[in-house]
């Protein structure tokens, strides 16, 4: 009895004392804004937000209401955040293995370039990119193209735009490929297990992936047209490249930086993964004769995987995170748009900050569920 | 576990306690005058450096427009017009420093709209400034007039700021296609029109004029005669402080009716003995204006002393730095501009 009630009260307390802390803050901002003749409300998100944002993935201008502002920023978040994982993935990847390289250049060359980019802040970084690298750029009309059809200027890098016809029987085409993929690689696995037969999946698999979506481009039943960039005069000394599709700069600089910097810690991620992985299993591994390829793939990564997956996980919440450093560079990501524009416009800056942290909030727990769900798909499974 | 009890109770104790002092204590006539003189200096929010409005210099001391009035604040409810300190504030920061206290007067070349007026808990006072947006351009573009714009023209402007909405506005209404480029601080949107990122900078004229001295070339540039909007830029208060609102006002008032009546800066303690009433009460030398503020009588008179009027502010600022010589609507009426200000009495 005497127990119970000591484990009790300590809670009790706290949960008193983290009630108190939340009441204090919310009767005084109520309070304080009573007394400034401020209302407190989400209604504005329907009005007409009146404002146009430079780069846009859904249509949208500013006779549209500040909730489709709003999906705009996210949209835009989400966008640098996808691009910057994948970079730095591919380049933490690369680096983290070229980390430990027996050759003295390229162990060298990837060590140096995990100690600078990861010791100059961020933010100096992004200001490099944008305000340094991607000012020097030459103007539109004086661009020698780029693998000859894009065009990098000052004002974006234009790029040829895709018009498909029937876009969706192709996107079906792919999740189809997709489906059998799966299939073959359970029968390949069943055709292992029971005769000990190997099938050659990878192959089948990018087999599978093309041969589907070209059947029905043969078929005619998707049409692919390439709109490529042209430069179009808008005064006299004035030009930019139409048709195609423009991508800012500032989305560049904000993608560079912000991959650059996180594949740092993903390299030093990586190589820890493999360096964690005892070199008894790699001869453990060899004396029962599998090739390198198949050391490498059934043996050092599957543990190493386990070692890097966690950290990883935290370098992609930081990366999502510091993208909202975009507003330094006028990109117009959610911090810009919502709880820059918006903000400002209607002056509503508890409702508009607390919807961002709480976007903020989701988005991380997001990444960080579909890495718990991979990292529990990857670990030790005890039969 | 008693310990931290009692720990926990001095803790509950000094919340309530801070709650019932912040909403009860300062509940009398004007709490931000009373609070203004007990810190020895007026807060004033001010932009983060716009030639003629408010702009430091390498030693850190602030001229300009909007800096004067805060002077003129500080002069007529603390005696000394240096007693002012400044805050830097980036559009997108202004009003929040003023709704949550941090500052408690904007001067900030802020446009007077409907909806910042009635919606987020500020009073505009009254316009020192009548300005309208205009576009800038690279001369050697050819484009004399904003009909010359084409569809992919891009547009950088500062964010959070009326300007945004007028330039949406603008080009909505001639059809045209653009790419609104906006940035926090004034210094990014000009080195991004420098680089040959946007083929125009928009923003109000005064302030096209003011950034355009820090271009690299300036002669390379000019504003296009087109003034798209109307911009009455001013002091903003908090709501809820009418005595403030007021002495806000007409520290203004005062520097515009000076003017009119021929006082400066240099003879202002002789029009104390001054035949005309109206330059008496301005000077103090007769009635107690200064009352119904709870301020003495000779605020206005220090107002006038210590900044001058509202034109020796304008030649000080605005004129002789080469920004806009030209009074254009900041004349006063009686000198067929639109300055009109009801009287001091």
């Amino acid at each position: 009895m005497n127990h119970r009630i000591k484990s009790i009260i300590p809670q009790l307390l706290t949960l008193l004392f983290v009630v108190a802390v939340i009441g204090f803050f919310t009767i005084n901002a109520q309070l304080n804004m009573d007394e400034r003749g401020i209302d407190f409300g989400y209604g504005f998100l329907n009005q007409e937000s009146s404002f146009d944002v430079q780069f846009s993935l859904i249509e949208y201008d500013g006779s549209h209401s500040y909730a489709k502002a709003y999906l705009v920023g996210l949209l835009n978040t989400i966008l640098v955040s996808v691009l910057g994982i994948i970079f730095c993935t591919i380049i933490g990847v690369i680096v983290g293995i070229a980390r430990l390289s027996p050759n003295y250049l390229i162990k060298n060359t990837a060590a140096w370039y995990v100690e600078f980019f990861r010791n100059v802040p961020l933010l100096l970084q992004i200001f490099f990119w944008y305000y340094a690298a991607l000012r020097a750029l030459p103007l539109p009309e004086n661009t020698e193209p780029l693998f000859g059809v894009t065009y990098l200027t000052v004002k974006g890098y234009y790029i040829p735009r895709f018009i498909w016809e029937n876009f969706d029987i192709l996107f079906y085409s792919i999740l189809a490929a997709i489906i059998s993929i799966v299939f073959v690689r359970n029968y390949a696995r069943k055709l292992q297990e029971e005769k000990g037969q190997q099938l050659p999946v990878l192959l089948i698999s990018v087999g599978l992936l093309l041969l589907f979506p070209a059947i029905t481009f043969a078929t005619g039943m998707v049409q692919l047209e390439v709109a490529l960039p042209v430069l179009k005069q808008l005064s006299k000394t004035s030009f930019i490249y139409a048709e195609g599709l423009s991508v800012p700069p500032e989305l560049l600089a904000l993608v560079l930086a912000l991959s650059l910097y996180t594949a740092t810690f993903v390299a030093e991620c990586v190589r820890a993964g493999v360096q964690g992985v005892s070199k008894g299993q790699k001869e453990a591994a060899a004396s029962v004769g599998l090739t390198s390829n198949q050391i490498l793939k059934l043996v050092i990564m599957p543990q190493a995987l386990r070692i890097i997956i966690p950290p990883t996980t935290n370098q992609y919440l930081n990366l999502t995170k510091n993208s909202s450093l975009a507003a330094a560079i006028a990109y117009p990501d959610l911090v810009l748009v919502f709880a820059g524009t918006a903000l400002m416009q209607t002056g509503r800056a508890i409702e508009i900050v607390s919807i961002t942290m709480l976007t903020y909030l989701t988005l991380s727990l997001a990444i960080s569920l579909l890495m718990n769900w991979y990292n529990k798909k990857i670990a030790i499974k005890e039969k | 576990m008693l310990r931290t009890f009692k720990a926990l109770v001095y803790l509950l104790t000094s919340i309530a306690l801070l709650v019932s002092f912040e909403t009860s204590a300062f509940a009398k006539k004007s709490k931000t005058l009373k609070k203004t003189q007990k810190m020895g200096f007026v807060r004033c929010g001010v932009s983060q450096g716009l030639p003629g409005f408010s702009n430091a210099d390498a030693s850190g001391n602030w001229t300009g427009v909007d800096v004067d009035l805060c002077r003129a604040v500080a002069a007529a409810t603390l005696g000394d017009s240096g007693k002012v300190k400044f805050f830097p504030l980036s559009a997108k920061e202004r009003f929040t420093a003023l709704t949550s206290g941090e500052i408690d007067v904007l001067s900030r070349n802020t446009t007077w709209t409907l909806s910042r007026d009635a919606d987020i808990g500020l009073t505009f006072v009254g316009v020192n400034f009548y300005d309208g947006q205009g576009f800038m351009v690279r001369k050697s573009s050819g484009i004399t007039s904003v009909n010359q714009f084409k569809a992919g023209v891009s547009a950088c402007t500062n964010l959070g700021t009326t300007t945004e909405l007028n330039m949406r506005d603008f080009f909505n209404s001639k059809g045209i296609k653009y790419e609104p480029v906006t940035f926090e601080k004034a210094d990014e949107v000009v080195a991004a029109y420098d680089a040959g990122r946007c083929d125009t900078y928009t923003t109000d004229k005064s302030g096209l004029a003011a950034q355009r001295i820090k271009l690299s070339k300036p002669g390379d540039h000019i504003v296009l005669p087109e003034t798209i909007s109307k911009e009455p830029l001013g002091p903003v208060v908090r709501q809820g402080d009418a005595v403030w609102e007021d002495i806000v006002r007409w520290s203004l008032n005062v520097m515009i009716e000076a003017e009119e009546y021929g006082i400066t800066s240099a003879n202002a303690d002789s029009m104390k003995s001054s035949e005309n009433p109206a330059v008496k009460r301005l000077v103090g030398a007769e009635g107690e204006l200064g009352a119904a503020f709870g301020l003495d009588n000779d605020w206005s008179l220090r107002i006038i002393k210590q900044v001058g009027n509202y034109g020796e502010s304008y030649k000080r600022n605005i004129a002789d730095t080469g920004i806009l010589p030209d009074r254009g609507p900041n004349q006063l009426w009686t000198k067929g501009g639109i300055l009109y200000v009801p009287p001091a009495r």
